[in-house]
């Protein structure tokens, strides 16, 4: 079934365009023969914290757009990251030598009256105000659960607005009861700069798409070998630069949780070739993706150069390393694609994965390219995960799941859960640049800071023994997939 | 105001969700869509406390909650919350979606307060007000459904006052100013509930809220609320102080006040006030040898884009103790329009000379607007070095005026903050080694 529709104003939700669930209780194994089957169920549970919603995720593709103004339509709270987004923003223009500027966020402020009179007209009023203000060259307009509630025709004012002042205005879907997979907000950014930024190709370049967040240009050097060059997008790409996008020899994933609906887009509507094979992620990873992108790029031979240089140069270095991870747990918590690459590194560095925690799971991308199934490859090489959880960032889970598997690192990939390995006094590592670990450097990279993690115990330790906890002793002793019982179709 | 806003530096109604993780072991269940608890968190809070942040239940609605309803989860989430997580104090806060679809939460938190569970309820739905006002909704939902439970007689304990000032997170530096503030109040001879943070007693100190001679609210609106809500229903007069209290002047101001209510040995007072003045102003003689004679340049002109109590407080504090004479004064805290003329007033009679300051005072939350006339204002002073008294937001500003920042506003980034206090004497001298270490840390 065809799931991109440019058509359509809203994206396809992860649940009914991939299958998406949010709940397993399961060996890894289990998990991929499931998805092979396409025989996995969701679970609901009884009980549940604080998530996050796509409204975030699409935000934060879109609003590091550099010439842009983002108009979220929604109450005041929903704008609570515009200042977070902005300190990234910063930061990462200095690494690129960028000048100063602040990000260019509005909120149309929704207040009880608008839900029952109507937002449409303080939403114009709004996209007159950014234009004014910033004269971007796209204003993006996203939306909440308020907006979605009161069921505007928010399109009919984004495209008066277009043909009005001369840009494309845009519309984003993402309210926070829409999916109950956040990672579908990424898809409605990609969505949206699909359908109003994009356009059909004139020429093809050498540039390779990268789509990421905003993280280093590690593949700067790695793409000039085969004569092509790095475009990394969204954030930090310029309109311009994305109306090109379908011109590019290629698309590369960092993660394919994040970006494969971009890849697929470019690829059914322009025919861009899709990187499928599992992003490059310790030395066998990368090995495969060189070869990969060397078949793509009809330059097998220089795949087969960088392979033997970086296995030269990194392979022993890492080796080294690897004799001090020896015997040791692990025990990986992230979002889903990156976390089941995690899985692999480690396992390459020499640990024993004894189980993860991971926060929803994508039976199949939108390339529909088994290939791409990053889970499916680390258990093919390195065997099972024997405890693999489905668990929808509860934290309540991992801890339970913690104190069971009782691992001596604990590898992080997402805010809000790494204080629960220091809480138990377990070393916990959590890399915030997605592009740190790419590569043979990547890899060693990782060797390096895991080493540093175990070495600075003295911290945790200290921390454990003062640190407070919310949990009850009944539910310390339940099963982490406890809620997740009942009609439990994607569970054990 | 109901216009847009740029560079928003408050939260919606949802925000008084810090307030319950500000109370000792307080759980707050956010009956709301995914989102909302990280989109508070992210731009009111540095941490995430007990029970919050993604330690927070919440009922996390998707679409069938938004077309059918969302009571039937809510009362499993609540039920659960008991079991999983272990507080003293539960308090149920409404996002947009349950408010628009009507969700009755009243009825099913009533099951749970029926069978004696310590648990309230706040309806709020975001859109309905921003966190200054609804964190008095909260206050008032707390005494209302719970502290009255345990309400027993009419007999006050001598000395006892209850403290409404900082709003947890929203004044980033909350913790500590509750600290200072206790601190002064019990050196004076009171016993304080404080309600919030490290320094209150939990939920058996919110218990003897009814017990208290009288309240104190400290800030030009929020509180006030809850003030007079317990002066109906306790008994209680109240006495309001308008702003935040940084340094000597405005702390020996504010401990008179509150002495002259509370009737309290005037002579025993008097003796703290010289004492704490004394040591004071011998640090104030350290800085004002550097300010005199420093010749590289240091702060002339200050604006503030900050909330009322923040700005006046250190408006007043800046121009009697620093010399460092108020600009325009950008308000962003949404202050209601009948308290704006209070806090006019108060910038009016700034000078403790009398001298007369004609300082312009602009009410407007969109602070992007407001950057863009300081801006233009700045024009004027471009023969002084200007302070400003902002948020992370202003970061880029500061730096295109060569301006001296100070972080006194969410959102933060820029700074770790774990109890650092501007409040009372203590509070005043902190502020100056931090301006000046903002100052000085500019020169090579």
């Amino acid at each position: 079934m065809p799931t991109i529709n440019l058509a359509e104003p809203s994206v396809m939700i992860r649940e009914k365009r991939l299958g998406t669930i949010n709940a397993f209780t399961g060996t890894a194994s289990e998990i991929v023969q499931k998805s092979e089957e396409g025989s996995l169920r969701d679970a609901k549970r009884k009980f549940s914290q604080c998530l996050g919603c796509n409204a975030q995720q699409a935000f934060c593709q879109l609003a590091m757009i550099k010439d842009v103004a983002v108009i979220n339509h929604a109450p005041i709270g929903c704008s609570g990251e515009f200042s977070d987004f902005n300190f990234t923003y910063r930061i990462e223009q200095d690494k690129r030598d960028l000048p100063e500027d602040i990000g260019r966020y509005f909120s149309t402020n929704i207040q009880e009256k608008d839900t029952v009179f109507g937002a449409s007209k303080k939403l114009e009023e709004t996209i007159h105000l950014a234009y004014e203000r910033v004269h971007p060259k796209a204003i993006f307009i996203t939306t909440s659960c308020a907006s979605g509630i009161i069921g505007e025709d928010i399109e009919s004012v984004a495209d008066n607005a277009t043909k009005e002042l001369g840009i494309p205005v845009v519309t984003c879907s993402c309210e926070g009861f829409r999916s109950k997979v956040w990672t579908t907000g990424f898809d409605a950014a990609y969505h949206t700069v699909l359908r109003g930024i994009v356009k059909p190709p004139k020429k093809k370049t050498n540039k390779i798409n990268v789509v990421n967040f905003w993280g280093s240009h590690v593949f700067d050097e790695i793409f000039a070998r085969f004569g092509y060059e790095a475009q990394y997008i969204m954030p930090f790409a310029s309109i311009e630069e994305l109306e090109h996008v379908s011109e590019a020899a290629a698309t590369i994933h960092i993660c394919p949780s994040l970006s494969t609906y971009m890849g697929a887009g470019l690829s059914q509507l322009y025919g861009v070739p899709e990187i499928t094979a599992p992003p490059a992620y310790g030395i066998d990873g990368t090995d495969g993706w060189l070869r990969a992108l060397g078949k793509v790029l009809g330059k097998e031979e220089i795949a087969e150069e960088i392979i033997r240089e970086g296995h030269e140069k990194y392979v022993p270095q890492i080796e080294k390393l690897k004799e001090r991870f020896k015997g040791k747990r692990a025990y990986v918590t992230a979002g889903a694609a990156h976390g089941q690459a995690l899985i692999h590194l480690l396992n390459e560095l020499g640990f024993e994965v004894v189980g993860a925690s991971v926060f929803h799971h994508d039976p199949v991308y939108d390339s529909e390219n088994r290939e791409m199934d990053v889970l499916a490859h680390a258990v093919k090489t390195y065997g099972d995960v024997k405890d693999y959880r489905v668990c929808n960032k509860q934290s309540c889970e991992l801890v339970n799941a913690l104190i069971r598997n009782k691992p001596d690192f604990i590898m992080a990939r997402h805010g809000g859960m790494t204080l629960w390995g220091a809480k138990l006094g377990i070393p916990t590592l959590l890399i915030g640049d997605e592009q740190f670990g790419i590569g043979y450097q990547g890899a060693l990279n990782y060797a390096r800071r895991i080493d540093e993690t175990l070495d600075s115990i003295e911290f945790i330790k200290n921390y454990s023994k003062h640190a407070s906890n919310p949990y009850t002793e009944w539910w310390l002793t339940q099963e982490p997939g406890y809620f997740q019982g009942g009609r439990s179709g994607g569970c054990r | 105001m109901s216009q847009a806003i740029e560079q928003p530096r408050f939260t919606c109604a949802l925000g008084s969700c810090q307030s319950v993780v500000a109370i000792k072991k307080g759980v707050p269940i956010l009956h709301s869509g995914p989102g909302c608890g990280g989109q508070i968190s992210r731009i009111i809070g540095q941490g995430e406390g007990y029970a919050g942040g993604s330690t927070a239940p919440c009922t996390n609605a998707e679409e069938q909650d938004v077309v059918f309803g969302g009571e039937k989860k809510l009362r499993s989430v609540i039920e659960n919350s008991f079991k999983v997580i272990d507080g003293d104090l539960y308090v149920v806060l409404t996002g947009c979606t349950a408010a628009i679809t009507g969700d009755d939460v009243a009825a099913v938190t009533t099951e749970f307060q029926d069978e004696d569970k310590p648990i309230v309820y706040v309806e709020e739905g975001g859109f309905k007000s921003n966190n200054y006002a609804s964190h008095e909704r909260l206050v008032n939902a707390i005494i209302d459904q719970y502290v009255d439970k345990f309400y027993e007689s009419d007999e006050k304990i001598p000395g006892l006052v209850n403290v409404f000032a900082s709003i947890p997170y929203q004044d980033p530096y909350w913790n500590g100013n509750l600290e200072g503030i206790k601190k002064l109040l019990t050196d004076i001879g009171l016993k304080v509930n404080i309600l919030f943070g490290g320094e209150s007693g939990g939920v058996e100190e919110w218990k003897t809220i009814p017990n208290a001679e009288f309240n104190i609210v400290i800030g030009p609106w929020v509180g006030v609320k809850i003030a007079k809500h317990l002066k109906v229903k306790y008994k209680q007069p109240f006495v309001q102080f308008p702003y935040l209290p940084i340094g000597a002047i405005e702390t020996s101001r504010f401990l008179r006040t509150v002495a002259s209510a509370a009737e309290l040995d005037t002579e025993k007072v008097e003796e703290y006030i010289r004492k704490e003045e004394e040591k004071y102003y011998e640090h104030i003689e350290k800085m004002a040898s550097f300010m005199l004679e420093f010749r590289y340049g240091i702060p002339r002109r200050v604006y503030s884009i900050a909330d009322s109590s923040y700005a006046l407080g250190f408006s007043k504090f800046l121009l009697n103790e620093l010399g460092i004479i108020p600009g325009t004064q950008y308000i962003v805290d949404d202050i209601p329009e009948k308290y704006q003329d209070l806090v006019r007033e108060q910038f009016e009679n700034i000078s403790e000379l009398d001298k007369k300051r004609d300082i312009e005072v602009v009410f407007d939350p969109d602070a992007g607007n407001n950057q863009l006339k300081l801006e233009e204002d700045a024009k004027k002073y471009e023969d002084k070095r200007i302070l400003i008294l902002g948020s992370a937001w202003d970061k880029n500003l500061a730096s295109k005026l060569n301006a001296d920042l100070l972080i006194i506003s969410p959102p933060v980034q820029y700074r770790l903050i774990m109890n650092c206090a501007y409040v009372g004497y203590q509070g005043g001298l902190r502020a100056i080694e931090d301006i000046y270490d903002i100052v000085l840390s500019t020169y090579r």
